[in-house]
């Protein structure tokens, strides 16, 4: 009788679940079940209930599923005690549903308690944006639904734990069972303070953010049948599964018809017909059977959170009603659902059967962590936990005087010295401070920090690449050589079974709050490097391909590694021309350095000395001398997430005062020594530093800091080999001003020859070029006397036609 | 063999017998592990137990205790399985608790609704034969065997046992005869038609896709796979492993059968079983027939995979060590002599072809490997040569692979592993090998010619080899990184396209009239002892250890900056680089664990004349590579 009662129960729940099996069954046991309780409506046909109104209920297929046999500890709980449940509530937490301790009506009070009293002051989630943070929130979101209609409630688990820890642990391990009891509560409070909205079906509770957020493979046994929350990454998705949840049979004789239930997946087929007792006469009639959809998603373990040297794990998930169709392959998402293991079917046909469970999960609710990136919202929702002990090691070395000149070190430790390019690799982990200023119109301000680093090969530049992509989380790293636009961008796709276009996305998409590292940047085709342009400063990629068009967010810092036209660097030549990359390009980098052997004897003796170590020193060694890079990384991820650091009055002061002086200087030989982009960079890099410190004020010392680094890359890349000087026109317009001024110069020069031949309407091309050239002191190349010819035919002065050149 | 082998012969008894006793203490599973790890313990007691490797699996016993050297070339997803059961008997109805562990299927009856039932988690590997393994190092794992086996009463009595080598063409052969039997559906059809198809095919150069069912990492590997069900230390085990597995061999035939029942109205109507694709259940669930079962009772990791060294690091090794070390230079002055007749009289080539052969990626700097040694042969003679000298090499080491790099190799082989969504498991490439695998890249091949993107793609996957020591698997979404240990060596006309961390010009002193023939003649002078010194020898040096004293540390930054004073441009940090890999070489051939200044002069020496070479080479060529 027991076992009887146990199937009723879930044959009603895999059927039509928005309650616990109200299905009415003569059974005696059936009508006792403590399932009976509270039904707010059983099924579409079901007897509505007062403030719920005339709303379909609606299947709940996410929860209703076999429950495993052993849970229901039948001993324990004899099924005279559920008798009482119906009738007599006041017993109380006594009676409890099977194998459980979740009392149905404790549980729902405490519910709508929750609901009506929880009230979240702190909020930051993206989707409370409008809600009154003093009011109790999930009472607004009901009254979001009586105003939107949409019948779901999110429900966070972390808000339900710090409510009330007893629910919530009911939740996590009863979810089957408790889901429903919320559904109820949520229900009668909804139509109670609403009773007029019309909703299309009943509303269901979504919790997610089941506080165990765990790595897949960590599910082990004992969370069987729980509620869990795992992240993932989406790679398969199948059709639309019609999953039949009631058959409808109809007798080919009398045409009388029933409706049978789906058990455990088989329908049981019934041989006689009960009006006209015909044996084998009924027929399954497809077109009035009931069927639910269903989809079976494939889950990947994000590759993020994998030990080294194994193969990701995925596990099958299965997405039912509204919830088919929601995340594609490729997407990266939070899931909460219940975690099942379903015993290999009984084959009646063989005697033994194969020992292996086949497990999957049942989703309640979906949260793709990387939808922001198509949205122009921030932050990363995929923030990083961190236990209190990792922030305290983290505050201690922030505190250290010498935190900043310790990370630096730390950073590719086994490339030697380049002390000043470390410093600024590590202030382009940190980033600066992310600003919008799309109200006044400029968008958003650039918080990443580019850097370029050129120099002769061999000068270790791959490694530190190297190294730079495999400490941060979203790094990418590519080779200019190998790399097309497409590669860098995105492309669209077509997907061969469903013959939908999907966007895949490239390195600079990818790596999205970011590095991308960029190696041989050098060998990059033209086309390929006009797609940074946009990305480097607007930080957003825009596609416009097979119909296609949209603005993606590539909010990455370009890291990338240039090697010297001519193998080896040329001192006498400036950077521009030593890389032969468009100036335009050069000044979005915030720090250019030069990688260059520095060919001093101290220096070639700390090189060896730091290069026989590497050989000959221990793991352990290592490891004294030293930070951990997953200290590093933490460190990083910590201050990247939590230190928001904004400039004090003293610093804007310090970066004004610099900025004049930068100014200055040039001035003072007639050309322009600094640009507003320049500022920005020095801002960044302040910002920058103040994070390292773990300060949330930007200082005078940052200040410093950023001003000295500056000036360091700037005197390795900017500086006139013709005067010794810093010249950052060198940089932003690709020419040196002494460059320039001789070019007016020569154009001078040749005016004047012109108008010293008196009225000569034309002239010959060849002879002029030999006329400057006797006339003038410094030698003139062709190229130079092009250029004048330019200048003066600007000046709409003369024209040149061919070989002549003529008066105007 | 004597009866008291139980152990061996039906370890499942073994098994339940300690269940039985435990009274559902779970301390039994220790008490398991225990006992066979043991019985392995005695001497020779594991050269007992039957080899998956050697002996066909028709001749073995299912259910007994074997042994399996292999590569773990993919993960699957761990599975839950029922540790402990109750099953009812039909006629007396009495309840009996049954233990789960070790087995793939369950007693009749099971009782699913028992409350005793205990789920535990188990997962399962995907192991092949480790990849490149030469002919000598299979037989002499086959020699050293001493069990026993006894043909299965199933099969013609005619059939003698025969060694694993003349098998192997034959092998396939009665399975394929059989299947049709065993599996009556649409399924094997279309494996039958991938196990012919090498036929073929045999004349492209590359047949990969013929074994693509099996997924060995090179093409034309033979041998079982195995699915290894690992109940125990689950992350100590890593992707491309190496291990001798021993285990129980389940081969029921019932596995086979679950996986082909498949009536299309129970597909319908049971969404567990059509969560699988066909091609998910052929990687998954693949006949036992060709692919057996094997529940891992112990496993020892290989350190290395030379049959004629001491396998476990126990005192016979290093009493096997220090013996050897006093040989060491004889040794290495004969395998010099050889490899300078091989290399055509060149003593410089051989000199450091011999580095290359003991060079072993011993530790990371971050994301640098240290000790790699690729060596780029360049300048040799074409018409064959370089595929006897491949055939030489592989005489000398346990595992190699010769990777000719013709175009159409290029474009159309799969070097890189790649997850093959669909069927759920990672589809094996070339480079997915074994640690110390001698990779022989054969660029003397390479004609002129287009290289389309896969073929690009595959060239850059070399260049990530050689320089970083790790190969980027494929996961279609993003890529995974997984270090590796494998000796490159390029053999070229003129300089590599490929990185490396060395080249050497050859510079053959003698010109045989018949190459073929001049080679098989040095070949047939060496005794068979000779070479297995040679091996043991190319082994052993691996493994010693090293360090350098403060002092050679102190000269050896004396000598880096005079050298750089002299001319700055002429030695750089990699070539510093270089010379401490070559110092470090050098001294392990001699069986020194130290660097002694002479060593250090010695590699500063040979270096020095190995870029005279080049840089002769350049001006001889007149152009700049």
């Amino acid at each position: 009788q027991v076992i009887d009662c146990f199937l009723c129960y879930r044959t009603a729940s895999v059927t039509c679940a928005p309650s616990l099996g109200p299905k009415v069954l003569p059974s005696e046991v059936d009508m006792s079940s403590p399932l009976m309780y509270g039904t707010p409506s059983s099924r579409v046909e079901g007897t509505p209930r007062s403030g719920v109104g005339g709303t379909p209920a609606r299947q709940r297929p996410d929860l209703g599923s076999i429950r495993k046999a052993p849970q229901v500890d039948l001993h324990s709980e004899p099924p005279s005690a559920d008798g009482a449940v119906a009738s007599e509530q006041a017993l109380g937490q006594k009676l409890v549903i099977w194998g459980t301790d979740v009392n149905v009506g404790t549980c729902k009070e405490k519910f709508q308690r929750f609901l009506q009293r929880f009230i979240d002051p702190a909020s930051n989630e993206d989707e409370n944006a409008g809600l009154d943070l003093n009011e109790p929130l999930y009472m607004q979101k009901l009254e979001e639904i009586s105003v939107v209609g949409e019948p779901v409630l999110n429900v966070n688990c972390s808000h339900v734990q710090s409510f009330d820890a007893d629910l919530y642990r009911q939740l996590i391990s009863y979810p089957q069972e408790v889901i429903p009891t919320f559904d109820m509560a949520v229900n009668e409070l909804f139509f109670e303070r609403f009773p007029d909205s019309i909703l299309e079906h009943q509303i269901q509770v979504r919790p997610y953010n089941a506080l165990k957020t765990r790595n897949m493979r960590s599910l082990n046994p004992e969370d069987i049948d729980q509620m869990i929350t795992i992240s993932g990454m989406v790679i398969r998705t199948s059709q639309l599964i019609p999953e039949m949840q009631e058959a409808f049979f109809q007798c080919q004789v009398c045409a009388f018809f029933t409706r049978v239930e789906v058990d455990r997946g088989r329908i049981a087929e019934p041989a006689v017909c009960r009006n006209c007792n015909t044996i084998h006469s009924l027929a399954l009639i497809h077109n009035r059977s009931a069927f639910s959809d269903k989809q079976m998603i494939k889950v990947q373990e994000s590759p993020d959170d994998m030990p080294a040297g194994q193969t990701p794990h995925t596990t099958i998930v299965y997405a039912h009603n509204d919830l088919v169709d929601k995340v594609q392959p490729g997407d990266r998402i939070n899931i909460t659902g219940i975690y099942r293991a379903v015993p290999m079917r009984e084959n009646p046909r063989q005697s033994n059967v194969k020992s292996v469970y086949k497990t999957h999960i049942d989703v309640i609710h979906f949260r793709k962590t990387d939808e922001k990136r198509l949205h122009g919202l921030d932050e990363d929702s995929d923030q990083k936990l961190f236990t209190e002990e990792r922030v305290q090691i983290l505050k201690e070395l922030a505190s250290k005087p010498d935190v900043y000149d310790r990370l630096s070190s730390a950073l590719a430790p086994s490339i030697y010295e380049h002390e000043d390019i470390k410093k600024g690799i590590l202030l382009q982990l940190f980033g600066g401070t992310r600003k919008d200023f799309s109200q006044t119109g400029r968008g958003n301000f650039r918080a990443e920090v580019n850097i370029l680093l050129c120099g002769d090969p061999g000068t270790s530049k791959s490694q530190l690449l190297q190294y730079v992509f495999n400490l941060v989380p979203r790094g990418q790293y590519t080779s200019g050589k190998g790399s097309s636009a497409v590669g860098l961008t995105a492309y669209v796709m077509k997907d061969p079974e469903t013959k939908q276009l999907v966007l895949q996305t490239g390195a600079l998409v990818l790596s999205d709050n970011g590095i991308c590292c960029i190696d041989e940047f050098d060998k990059m085709s033209d086309s390929t490097r006009s797609v940074l342009h946009e990305v480097m400063e607007q930080q957003t990629l825009s596609i416009a391909k097979a119909g296609i068009i949209c603005q993606l967010n590539a909010r990455t810092s370009v890291l990338a590694a240039a090697n010297p036209v001519e193998s080896q660097w040329n001192p006498k030549k400036t950077t521009i021309e030593n890389i032969q990359l468009p100036h335009t390009l050069l000044s979005r980098f915030d720090l250019i350095f030069l990688m260059l052997d520095p060919q001093d004897e101290a220096y070639d003796r700390r090189l060896a000395h730091h290069l026989v170590a590497l050989y000959y020193q221990s793991e352990e060694q290592i490891e004294e001398e030293f930070l951990d890079m997953a200290v590093l990384k933490d460190y990083i991820a910590y201050a990247r997430t939590y230190i928001n650091p904004r400039l004090n009055e003293e610093a804007s002061q310090a970066l004004i005062e610099a900025y004049v002086d930068m100014r200055k200087i040039g001035s003072g030989r007639g050309m322009v020594s600094a640009y507003p982009r320049q500022l920005e960079s020095l801002i960044r890099l302040a910002e920058a530093h103040a994070k390292v410190r773990f300060s949330d004020k930007v200082e005078t010392i940052d200040v410093e800091e950023a001003k000295r680094l500056h000036r360091e890359a700037l005197k390795q890349s900017a500086t006139d080999p013709r005067t010794g000087f810093v010249d950052i026109s060198i940089l932003t317009t690709g020419m040196s001003a002494t460059a320039r001024k001789r070019k007016e110069e020569v154009a001078r020069a040749l005016k004047k020859m012109i108008q010293s031949k008196g009225k000569t309407p034309a002239m010959k091309y060849q002879q002029l070029f030999d006329d400057l050239r006797g006339q003038s002191e410094a030698a003139i190349t062709k190229d130079m006397f092009e250029e004048a010819l330019r200048a003066l035919a600007d000046e709409d002065y003369l024209t040149v036609t061919g070989k002549t050149v003529r008066l105007l | 063999m004597p009866s008291s082998h139980d152990w061996i012969n039906k370890p499942l008894g073994v098994v339940e017998a300690m269940f039985a006793q435990s009274n559902s203490n779970p301390e039994w599973e220790a008490k398991v592990l225990e006992y066979f790890k043991g019985q392995l313990k005695e001497k020779e007691s594991h050269s007992w137990v039957p080899s998956l490797n050697d002996v066909p699996l028709h001749y073995l016993k299912p259910n007994s205790l074997v042994k399996f050297r292999c590569l773990v070339q993919d993960m699957f997803d761990p599975e839950f399985y029922m540790g402990v059961y109750e099953t009812v008997d039909p006629s007396t109805k009495a309840n009996v608790l049954r233990c789960g562990k070790y087995k793939d299927v369950t007693e009749c009856g099971v009782d699913l609704n028992s409350r005793n039932t205990v789920t535990a988690e188990r997962q399962t590997f995907y192991c092949v034969p480790i990849p490149g393994e030469s002919p000598w190092a299979k037989e002499s794992y086959g020699c050293s065997s001493q069990a026993r086996v006894v043909p299965s009463t199933s099969y013609v009595p005619s059939r003698q046992k025969r060694s694993y080598e003349e098998d192997d063409d034959m092998d396939t052969q009665p399975q394929k005869q059989r299947e049709p039997h065993t599996e009556p559906h649409g399924n094997g059809d279309s494996k039958r038609q991938e196990t012919e198809a090498p036929s073929s095919q045999t004349t492209a150069p590359s047949d990969c896709s013929s074994h693509l069912d099996l997924n060995f990492p090179l093409p034309g590997e033979r041998g079982p796979a195995c699915l290894v069900k690992v109940y125990e230390g689950l992350d100590s085990f890593k992707l491309n492993d190496t291990l001798e597995i021993y285990g129980i061999l389940s081969v029921n035939p019932v596995l086979t059968v679950l996986g082909e029942e498949k009536d299309p109205s129970l597909l319908l109507l049971n969404p567990t079983e059509s969560m699988e694709t066909p091609e998910e259940q052929r990687a998954h669930d693949p006949p036992a027939s060709l692919v057996p079962r094997l529940h891992m009772l112990y496993a020892r990791p290989l350190q290395h995979n030379n049959p004629l060294l001491p396998s476990a690091p126990t005192e016979d090794q290093s009493a096997f060590v220090s013996s050897f070390l006093v040989e060491m230079a004889s040794v290495r002055a004969e395998l010099l002599a050889y490899l300078t007749h091989v290399l055509l009289g060149d003593g410089l080539a051989a000199e450091y072809l011999l580095l290359h052969l003991i060079s072993n990626v011993y530790t990371r700097r971050d994301v640098l490997p240290l000790g790699k040694f690729t060596l780029n042969l360049s300048g040799c003679p074409l018409n064959s040569y370089t595929e006897r000298l491949y055939q030489i090499v592989q005489q000398l080491v346990p595992c190699s692979y010769r990777l000719s790099m013709s175009l159409h190799t290029m474009n159309s082989m799969r070097l890189v592993p790649k997850k093959d969504y669909v069927a759920n498991r990672l589809v094996s490439g070339a480079l997915q090998l074994a640690r110390n695998t001698s990779l022989f890249l054969d660029e003397t091949q390479l004609e002129q010619g287009q290289l389309d993107s896969s073929g690009v793609r595959n060239i850059t996957a070399l260049g990530n080899l050689i320089s970083w020591q790790k190969v980027d698997y494929d996961f279609s979404y993003h890529q995974m990184e997984f270090p590796c240990n494998i000796n490159v060596l390029v053999t070229s006309e003129g300089r590599s396209l490929l990185p490396s961390d060395c080249q050497v010009p050859l510079q053959p002193q003698v010109t045989p009239p018949n190459m073929e023939e001049y080679l098989t003649t040095i070949h047939m002078a060496q005794f068979t002892s000779q070479i297995n010194k040679f091996r043991v020898y190319l082994s052993l040096a691996r493994t010693l250890d090293y360090s350098i004293s403060d002092e050679v540390t102190k000269a050896v930054e004396d000598d880096f900056v005079d050298m750089r004073k002299d001319d700055p441009q002429s030695v750089t940090a990699e070539d510093l680089h270089r010379m401490l890999v070559v110092a470090r070489l050098l001294s392990l051939s001699l069986g020194q664990t130290t660097l002694s200044r002479d060593g250090w002069m010695r590699a500063k020496h040979i270096d020095m004349l190995r870029r005279s070479r080049t840089e002769q080479q350049k001006s001889l060529n007149g152009n700049e590579p």
